[in-house]
């Protein structure tokens, strides 16, 4: 009973981390159909970034709490303008070319940023500052952060204000009109280009925070660290539903719990043969088993009729 | 009458698809506050012209001049903002999203607020919000499908359909609106409805352009009619005399 509880906590964190990656996917994917595979690496760069603020800051005697904030905002800003001049650079040229050409882009830029960090971080882990005081809670015999519960609450509050923006909002409108059919958006006098910008420059804000939240949690960060947390997060849009807002979200949290379920209890399922070090497989037994019987994924239609 | 005012100038539009001429320098002039008819057999470059005027297709000579500017027709978008809203043949509504939404979407270019404001959520934008979805329900109103404003547009009727496609054209403050066959498929009943419809929007001070089959409400409605064939205008005129034409028959007919 502990093993479950402590694991659904940890899945939750995880799953919320999941969440606000997966939207980044979904949003670009929903309106005009590229799987960003240079998404993890965004998220990669505002962990970087969000660690060379907080530590040059570390001395300066400013409260923890501002610098964690500083650091968290420069990351967002610095991602948003990434997500931007990846779209403008590295997408816009191919708008119209077939669509494996800006895929095979996207896992170019994948490399590129990688690399880049590679040169500016270094190749060694690196150890992400711990900047808020970590206080352990007990509940019914399962422990967690005030990391954790900061993660799991910020991440609720952007969901919430995000749903709000794309249901509400005029531009949110314009979003969602441009992913049912971008030429009568066009016609209504959205301007697409800035409706794609957007969905790009939103996608990536998400990111650095899910980025620094990892960071946080796991106190490391690494210039590789993108491929495998965006692949998941990519999973986790796969199953909700790619294209699907609500199912990003839904499909990172679950994701999420069954990873932390599976690191949980693949040891007493296979008499310790296995060892929670293999719960990477889970993320992707799941992405097989949705491609194979529910490739909509959970939330069955995408958000846009693609014509 | 009134003196007349040219709104839009076609000059010898042309557009081919590989070696079908969809548009042989087809010129034309539509004047302020009138409505008229495009018509023509199936085939005969109607919904090209359409798409050549709102740059969904680059027409590959000739030009337009709307409103006494050039078109520079390279983005749709920007057909919207000069005052061309346009409805569609195949009825494309936003499916999921509902009828005031559609409309609220067609508010997006009169409209400023920008993302800061849609995350500050200042009074300005606040206030402009307030008023696009008022303007929005006005609109609904106007083409009487007010009460279905919260449903799905993939849930209304046909008929209700195209009200709303024509709603969310208005919602752009067009100074011409073009229509592609908004009767097909309509009974008698909503056919005349339609008539209202149009004859109400002509008078509110908008220029409509109509494509349309059904020949009976063309002759009915429109002030002055062109008729194409094979890309080609064979004929403008007012009704009574386009019907007369013999070319015009010929091409109906068949020779």
């Amino acid at each position: 009973m502990d093993t479950l509880l402590q694991q659904l906590i940890n899945g939750l964190t995880l799953g919320a981390v999941y969440a606000l990656v997966a939207l980044g996917y979904t949003m670009v994917y929903g309106i005009i159909g590229l799987i960003n595979f240079a998404h993890g690496e965004v998220v990669m760069i505002g962990t970087m970034v969000a660690f060379t603020i907080i530590v040059s800051l570390a001395g300066s005697g400013m409260p923890p709490l501002l610098i964690l904030s500083v650091g968290l905002l420069i990351a967002v800003v610095a991602c948003m303008v990434l997500g931007w001049g990846l779209e403008r650079v590295a997408y816009r040229p191919l708008r119209h070319a077939p669509r494996l050409t800006p895929l095979i882009t996207a896992i170019g830029m994948s490399i590129v940023l990688q690399n880049v960090a590679m040169i500016i971080w270094g190749r060694n882990y690196i150890t992400f500052p711990p900047m808020i005081e970590k206080q352990i809670y007990e509940v019914a015999g399962a422990s967690f952060t005030n990391v954790q519960v900061a993660i799991v609450v910020l991440a609720a509050l952007v969901m919430i204000g995000l749903t709000y923006l794309v249901q509400r909002t005029r531009m949110g409108m314009a979003m969602r009109a441009t992913a049912q059919n971008q030429h009568v958006a066009q016609l209504m006098g959205v301007d697409i280009d800035r409706v794609i910008a957007m969905a790009f420059i939103i996608g990536s804000a998400l990111g650095a925070l899910a980025g620094c939240m990892v960071g946080s949690y796991y106190e490391i960060a690494h210039y590789q660290m993108g491929f495998m947390l965006g692949l998941k997060a990519f999973t986790a849009a796969v199953l909700g539903g790619i294209g699907n807002m609500a199912g990003a979200m839904a499909g990172g949290l679950l994701l999420g719990i069954i990873e932390a379920l599976g690191a949980g209890y693949i040891g007493d399922l296979t008499g310790n043969f296995l060892g929670s070090h293999y719960q990477d497989i889970f993320a992707f037994m799941v992405l097989i088993v949705v491609l194979m019987f529910r490739p909509s994924g959970l939330f069955g239609e995408r958000t846009g009729d693609r014509a | 009458m009134a003196e007349q005012q040219t709104l839009l100038a076609a000059h010898e539009v042309a557009k081919h698809f590989g070696g079908v001429k969809a548009l042989h320098d087809v010129s034309l002039t539509i004047h302020r506050g009138e409505i008229y008819g495009l018509i023509g057999p199936n085939g005969a470059g109607k919904t090209t012209f359409f798409n050549c005027l709102t740059g969904l297709y680059r027409n590959e000579g000739g030009h337009f001049v709307f409103d006494g500017v050039k078109l520079e027709a390279d983005a749709p978008h920007k057909a919207a903002e000069v005052g061309i809203a346009r409805t569609f043949q195949n009825i494309r509504l936003f499916g999921n999203m509902t009828a005031i939404e559609n409309v609220m979407v067609g508010r997006h270019l009169r409209t400023r607020a920008g993302v800061f404001g849609a995350i500050s959520r200042n009074s300005a934008t606040r206030a402009e919000e307030a008023a696009i979805a008022r303007r929005a329900d006005e609109l609904l109103h106007y083409v009487g499908i007010q009460e279905r404003s919260h449903d799905y547009a993939r849930y209304l009727s046909y008929g209700d359909q195209r009200r709303l496609e024509i709603a969310r054209a208005l919602a752009t403050e067009p100074k011409l609106l073009a229509l592609d066959e908004p009767a097909a498929g309509m009974n008698g009943t909503e056919t005349e409805a339609l008539r209202v419809l149009v004859e109400g929007i002509r008078r509110d001070g908008v220029t409509v352009l109509l494509i349309e089959h059904d020949v009976k409400l063309v002759m009915g409605l429109c002030d002055r009619v062109a008729v194409l064939d094979y890309g080609e205008k064979i004929c403008e005129d007012v009704p009574a005399i386009v019907q007369k034409d013999a070319r015009v028959i010929e091409a109906y007919l068949g020779g």
